[in-house]
């Protein structure tokens, strides 16, 4: 500092040499790049090859294609409405207002899996549910279940490598058997549960399906006391076998035909059965059936009574998100959900912004 | 002792730090969430309330703003450096206000219920339609990386003069108190 430094100049730092200029400039660019550098990282840019919600709608679209304005799987489907009377059994397990006695509009879809909205049906074809339970205060419930009895994959990765191995060679039509041996080799849990799955017939159509939720989530009662559940919508509509004189139909939608024409001669009913879990039962891993014996509690009756064809505003342009859930329900630690949240809210934002292409079940298909 | 403030009034600076650590959070939080399987749903559930939360503090912050007295630039910003520091202040406003209103309107019209905590949550913005939900979440991912810009601007910015220029701009938005000289 001058020794005649005045009152003026006494605030002014002494100048910078050039080195120490430079030097802070690095030092600033270095902090900057520090901190894009912690973003990037926390977008998974450093990850390239981690399972990502983006990563796994690429694999439904380079296994499928890309069908304009359609979900990414369970692309083929119809739209439902109705209501659900519940009887206040579940307010026992539950809080949730859905509950309690009474009776709750419900729109839903019935689907088939996989990512072709043109699919023909097929008996094996995975048959889907998805319902929203609209309550009397705004909350919703929201849900979507298939007609297996337990889940094939107990990961997101191993839904993903199963999906990638399951691609139709080109050239064959069919998955490449070495992919899947591979596959099946290395997931004894989906060996399991095709075995179960196997060895469930299934049902003639919709109406007769059970859907079952699959997932385990934690009921918390009024008490707070948490409770595991899984759930299932059981037919009213008696069992009756698959006929292989149906998929000898030329008609390639008979299981929605069927459906709407059963759907027209009376409303088609389920009831709500909440599984409740022991200390031990996994609800982790939707492989595994929790034991036969466990206690089944009837919440109430799903009735089901007007089918539309997919549009603007009705049940296509509806996420059945599982995780949207009342007060009373909650996730468990499957790590199922938070992906099939993930995933359908990639594949909903992806579909929302495209144009939406006719869907297979048409307005006069859902005529009487 | 002057009369001139040299630091921003105490409300003000509270206000700035505590929105500076929501937003950047909320920013990471974004990011993270749209890439993760795993951590998704626990990312998504406090992204929601925290940006509403932003929303309300934002509407405060701008109206504490019009009734407190702001301290000189410093001498060293010339009459330009002013304008940008003050348009990039309001860019900066901007888009605190737009960004979460932007998020509450797409969810409203993507028909999900905009839960904030347990069963409290707000009422929908918007009717219901897929294709303005589609371009809502466009422009909540656009003007994320816009406030993501801003910040690093900002942050540069003040590093410059704290670092190279040293003429004490820090010091009127300083977390803690400055003796005035």
């Amino acid at each position: 500092m001058p020794s005649d430094a005045t009152p003026s100049t006494e605030n002014q730092p002494a100048p910078l040499s050039v080195s120490s200029t430079l030097a802070r400039l690095a030092g600033i660019g270095v902090v900057i790049l520090w901190v894009v550098g912690g973003f990037l990282y926390l977008g998974g840019w450093f990850n390239p090859h981690e399972l990502t919600p983006a990563r796994f709608v690429n694999g439904f679209e380079k296994v499928y294609g890309i069908h304009s304005g359609f979900r990414r799987n369970h692309a083929k489907g119809v739209c439902v409405r109705g209501f659900f009377d519940s009887n206040g059994q579940g307010t026992r397990l539950s809080k949730a207002a859905l509950f309690r006695t009474g009776r709750v509009p419900v729109i839903g879809r019935f689907s088939l899996g996989g990512g072709n909205p043109y699919v023909g049906d097929t008996p094996d074809a995975i048959r889907g549910l998805g319902l929203l339970f609209r309550l009397r205060d705004g909350e919703e419930w929201r849900t979507a279940m298939i007609n297996r009895p337990v889940f094939p994959f107990n990961t997101p990765q191993a839904f993903y490598d199963n999906l990638i191995a399951s691609q139709p060679d080109p050239n064959t039509h069919k998955p490449d058997p070495e992919k899947m041996a591979a596959f099946v080799a290395s997931h004894p849990e989906f060996v399991r549960a095709a075995k179960i799955i196997q060895s469930h017939q299934v049902s003639s159509g919709f109406d007769n399906s059970t859907f079952n939720g699959l997932n385990a989530f934690r009921f918390i009662n009024a008490a707070d006391v948490s409770t595991p559940v899984r759930w299932s919508m059981v037919p009213v509509d008696a069992f009756k076998p698959e006929d292989t004189a149906q998929s000898a139909n030329p008609d390639k939608n008979y299981l929605f035909d069927d459906f709407i024409a059963r759907i027209h001669s009376a409303p088609v009913q389920w009831r709500l059965i909440l599984t409740v879990g022991q200390p031990g039962d996994p609800t982790d891993d939707a492989t595994i059936p929790w034991p036969e014996d466990r206690e089944h509690v009837d919440a109430g009756t799903l009735t089901l009574d007007e089918v539309e064809s997919e549009a603007p505003g009705n049940c296509r342009d509806i996420n059945f998100d599982p995780l949207v859930l009342p007060v009373g329900i909650a996730p468990s630690d499957d790590p199922l959900l938070s992906a099939r949240s993930a995933v359908y809210s990639q594949s909903f934002t992806r579909r929302a912004g495209e144009k939406k292409e006719p869907s297979a079940i048409t307005p006069s298909d859902v005529r009487k | 002792m002057t009369t001139d403030p040299q630091q921003f009034p105490v409300s003000m600076r509270f206000l700035h730090w505590l929105m500076a650590a929501m937003v950047l959070t909320m920013l990471g939080i974004g990011v993270a969430m749209v890439a993760s399987l795993a951590d998704y749903h626990r990312l998504v559930s406090i992204h929601r309330p925290v940006g509403i939360l932003i929303l309300i503090l934002v509407v405060i912050r701008f109206v504490n703003r019009r009734f407190s007295t702001l301290p000189p630039f410093p001498a060293t910003m010339s009459s330009q450096e002013r304008f940008i520091a003050h348009a990039s202040e309001m860019l900066l406003y901007t888009l605190l206000f737009v960004q979460p209103l932007v998020g509450w309107g797409m969810l409203s019209a993507a028909r999900y219920p905009i839960v904030l905590y347990g069963p409290l949550h707000l009422f929908p913005i918007l009717p219901h339609s897929v294709m303005l939900y589609a371009a809502l979440r466009k422009a909540h991912t656009v003007l994320a990386y816009l406030l993501f810009l801003a910040f690093i601007a900002h942050f540069g910015a003040v590093l410059f003069h704290t670092l190279i220029l040293r003429d004490r701009l820090f010091s009127r938005m300083a977390p803690y108190r400055v003796p005035a000289r």
